[in-house]
């Protein structure tokens, strides 16, 4: 353990915890649009900056974005330093005059007081903030089936080639967890939509809801040894079932006792 | 044939250097890429063509070689006549018979052919005595343009490989280190950190495994010496990989290497070759127990893979994105394992410190800069070309004493160093040393080399415009200050050069540059206003007036021009022949005129006035 100090608070860490996690522990507030606990740490916002220094450092002082920095001992850490709002402040904007109708990034820039941005809004900005949350959860599924292709400010996220990736498995994870809802999928009639490929949905044979891709059941069967039956009643008659079979243990242990 | 041991080396380079001085006379033809773009390969042919039903006593075709770049680019094609060192320039085709004639055969000189400075018929006949040349110190170039394109037996004969017979028979990698330590040799790439303390680190580290990698990805506009090095020595950064990875315990290194320099790729995949079979590389080098093999991983030329944690997720085969590096790359690089990562010029500079010394070494160049460093010297320079001074030198001893001053006699306006990254010096600048330390301090940077020079005709709006356009595309697009801030400051440059900006805009770019440099994740955003920093603080008045008058002071900025054609006009009907939009009418022996209405303002009818009566105003 280490011992660290967070806005002038005493705290402990494991050593190479890194900063965020310790920062969310003490419920101090710190945005952050590209973390998620399930991927590694990707540092791509730049909103959970931080400002750090030493005692030994003389005054001298250095901004890091907290989901990278590792923790270690006599750290000073600022979370809201001036210069760190002053920078949040900045992000928020720039990504308000590149995502001018994305709700998400409009509340935010409210909360920094940014009511419009002070840049040149960028003419057809979409809604993706380019925060890379689902790419790397598809690597993190083992799908690998989009990425974000080109550089710079022409940066997307897609498929390879811009066509119906061949690797995806209409798993859903990259629209589920997307921040600003900006992955479109459609489900109906039995089949799912997603990056313009079409996948069939199994029915439940209980109640005739439709539930995952067929693709990614049989993927799941493969890669995680479940029987396939397992897909072919929903969550919630498995719950049924689970509690009649409980029920029947119950009266079976009722039996034995008597 | 497999070298066994260090003793075998020492016998081959002496039959080597035999073979070489079979002929006295030898005939240079430089193959850089300037030069083959000026038609170098076909003097090269031509002269095995003409070679081959020829009998010349003392020479011979084997005589004949195609070297690395020479370095002055300018005046290519080049062809040198050693040992005297008659330089030629400018070499055609049907110079080539001449030459061997005069030349080869009768040991005359083609006056004609000479280097001319002033163009006044004064020729110089050694490239000694040439300004261009006299004022340079060259190590890590030094073999460039002395012996044919990777050539190892040329290569052995001169000397090479002794610096790792040396390393392998007598000295321990902590050895090894402290020599490098000791020379004071700063990494070339850019940033200028020690590369001894580098090795050390990486030595230090408990590893299995520990790469070795040559950054080969030379992305700055302008630049060119990594390329040189590859493509004319590629042998030099092979020897400096070795002792590197034998220094810090590596069994395999990377050479990373752009697609688009092809030659590099070709000519470094040929030496390694070369030094496999000779038993330099790979399995057992010279006898020993030491193995070290070297793979090429070729890039598609993303300027940000020059960046090392970039550049090693590029080798591993994934997207080219820098990572956070609060973990530096040297104890957790390529596959999460300890990594050495040197520029080409750094590692064609370790065999020649092995070799002579870091005392020798550590007397060139400043106290912190030892040493000396390759630019590309480019721009409205009249010497464009590759060299290699001492650290420390000055700015104007390189512009006017090595670069033969502006062309036309122009006045000298700003020099850029360092890339994109770098920035832009006035001339109130021309007496800096030309250091890592100096020219950080002046806002520029010393990047891998490149130096672009450029007159009163240049505007530097117009520049920090380009260089951020540059950057803008070049950015991975990972972090949003670099991706939306650059792209910001580009848009906010533009205003300014098309006259829309106000002065608020001018604090507005300051404070968003600032934010850029502390909020980026890289060194790509952390440098990348620098170009838009510098010029705003040295040039102040030049953005004020495209704010407040409206004007172009150089006459560069499209919105803020006008052509006119004034009374000077011959008629000589060359701006109407160019004028793609027919703007201009007249008749042959009459002024011309100008449709302002019609024109687009290209310039092209600037540029093709040879009566200064197209003015822009």
């Amino acid at each position: 353990m280490v011992n660290l100090t967070i806005n002038g608070k005493v705290v402990q860490a494991e050593e190479g915890e890194v900063l965020l996690s310790v920062i969310r522990r003490e419920k101090i507030d710190v945005p952050a649009l590209c973390h998620h606990e399930a991927v590694e740490a990707f540092g791509a916002c730049r909103l959970c900056v931080v400002e750090i220094t030493r005692q030994e450092w003389d005054g001298w002082c250095d901004y890091v974005t907290s989901c990278l920095y590792p923790a270690s001992d006599g750290l000073i850490v600022n979370t809201h330093a001036a210069k760190v709002n002053d920078l949040r402040k900045t992000i928020v904007d720039l990504f308000l005059a590149r995502h001018p109708k994305c709700p998400e990034i409009i509340e935010l820039a409210a909360e920094y007081g940014v009511y419009s941005t002070t840049y040149q809004t960028v003419v057809d900005g979409d809604n993706c903030i380019l925060c890379g949350l689902c790419t790397r959860i598809c690597d993190r599924m083992g799908f690998h089936a989009i990425s974000t292709v080109g550089r710079g400010h022409g940066k997307e996220v897609s498929p390879p080639l811009h066509k119906a990736p061949p690797d995806c498995t209409g798993c859903l994870a990259c629209a589920q967890n997307c921040p600003t809802s900006f992955i479109e999928y459609s489900a109906a009639k039995g089949f799912l939509t997603i990056w313009d490929k079409k996948f069939e949905l199994l029915k439940c044979s209980g109640c005739g809801k439709e539930t995952i891709t067929k693709v990614f059941a049989e993927h799941l069967c493969q890669e995680r040894k479940i029987p396939f039956e397992y897909f072919q009643i929903c969550d919630e008659c498995h719950r049924k079932q689970l509690a009649a079979t409980m029920g029947e243990i119950t009266s079976w242990d009722r039996e034995a006792a008597s | 044939m497999q070298l066994k041991n260090p003793k075998q080396l020492a016998t081959l380079q002496k039959k080597y250097k035999a073979a070489e001085e079979r002929f006295p006379k030898k005939v240079l033809i430089c193959c850089g890429p300037g030069c083959l773009a000026s038609g170098a390969q076909k003097i090269s042919d031509k002269f095995k063509q003409v070679l081959k039903d020829k009998r010349i006593k003392g020479f011979s075709v084997e005589a004949l070689k195609e070297t690395g770049c020479h370095g002055f680019c300018e005046q290519g094609p080049l062809v040198i006549i050693e040992p005297d060192g008659t330089f030629y320039t400018r070499v055609k085709t049907k110079d080539v018979e001449e030459i061997i004639e005069m030349s080869v055969r009768k040991g005359e000189t083609i006056d004609r052919l000479l280097y001319s400075p002033n163009g006044d018929g004064q020729r110089i006949q050694r490239y000694h005595d040439i300004d261009f040349y006299r004022h340079q110190d060259r190590i890590a170039l030094a073999n460039l343009g002395k012996i044919s394109q990777c050539n190892i037996e040329e290569y052995i004969a001169l000397g090479g490989y002794q610096a790792l017979a040396k390393v392998i028979s007598s000295m321990k990698p902590d050895q090894i280190i402290d020599e490098i330590t000791e020379s004071g040799l700063r990494g070339r790439g850019g940033a200028g950190f020690a590369a001894g303390r580098k090795w050390a680190t990486c030595r230090k580290i408990e590893s299995d495994v520990r790469y070795v990698i040559c950054n080969g990805d030379e992305g700055d506009p302008g630049a060119f010496m990594d390329r040189a090095i590859m493509e004319g020595d590629p042998h030099a950064i092979l020897e400096g990989m070795v002792i590197a990875a034998f220094a810090v315990g590596s069994s395999q290194g990377y050479i990373y290497v752009r697609e688009e320099y092809p030659l590099a790729v070709v000519n470094l995949q040929k030496a390694i070759e070369q030094a496999e079979e000779m038993g330099l590389l790979g399995d057992n080098i010279l006898g020993s127990d030491f193995s070290f093999k070297i793979r090429i991983s070729r890039g598609a030329g993303a300027f940000v893979c020059g960046e090392s944690s970039a550049l090693m997720k590029s080798v591993a085969g994934e997207v080219g994105e820098p990572r956070a590096k609060y973990i530096r790359s040297v104890v957790k690089g390529l596959h999460d394992q300890p990594t050495v990562l040197n520029n080409v010029e750094t590692l064609a500079t370790v065999p020649v410190i092995i070799n002579k010394g870091a005392d020798w070494f550590k007397k060139i160049g400043t106290k912190k800069n030892t040493g000396t460093k390759a630019f590309s010297l480019v721009g409205k320079v009249r010497n464009t070309g590759l060299i290699e001074v001492a650290m420390g030198t000055t700015l104007r001893k390189i512009i006017y004493d090595i670069g033969g001053g502006i062309i036309d006699d122009r006045p000298f306006k700003a020099v850029q160093t360092g890339g994109p990254s770098g920035g832009c010096l006035p001339e109130s600048q021309l007496d800096l040393p030309v250091d890592f330390d100096s020219l950080t301090e002046a806002g520029s940077m010393m990047g891998s080399g490149g130096m672009i020079v450029m007159d009163d005709k240049t505007c530097m709006v117009d520049v920090a415009r380009y260089f951020l356009g540059f950057l803008v595309n070049e950015s991975c697009g990972k972090c949003v200050p670099c991706r939306e801030g650059l792209y910001q400051l580009h848009a906010l440059t533009v205003r300014v050069c098309e006259g829309r900006a106000t002065e608020a805009d001018l604090e507005k770019m300051e404070k968003l540059s600032n934010q850029v440099i502390i909020g980026s994740l890289c060194g790509l955003g952390k440098s990348g206003p620098n170009p838009l920093l510098s010029t705003m603080k040295y040039f102040r008045e030049e953005y004020l007036a495209h704010i407040r008058d409206k004007r172009c002071p150089a006459g560069v900025c499209r919105e803020l021009i006008t052509y006119e054609i004034n009374d000077k006009c011959t008629g000589c009907m060359a701006c109407i022949a160019v004028c793609a939009t027919h703007a201009i009418t007249g008749k042959k022996g009459e002024i011309h005129v100008l449709n302002q209405a019609k024109c687009t303002k290209c310039g092209a009818c600037y540029a093709v006035c040879k009566h200064d009566s197209v003015v822009v105003s």
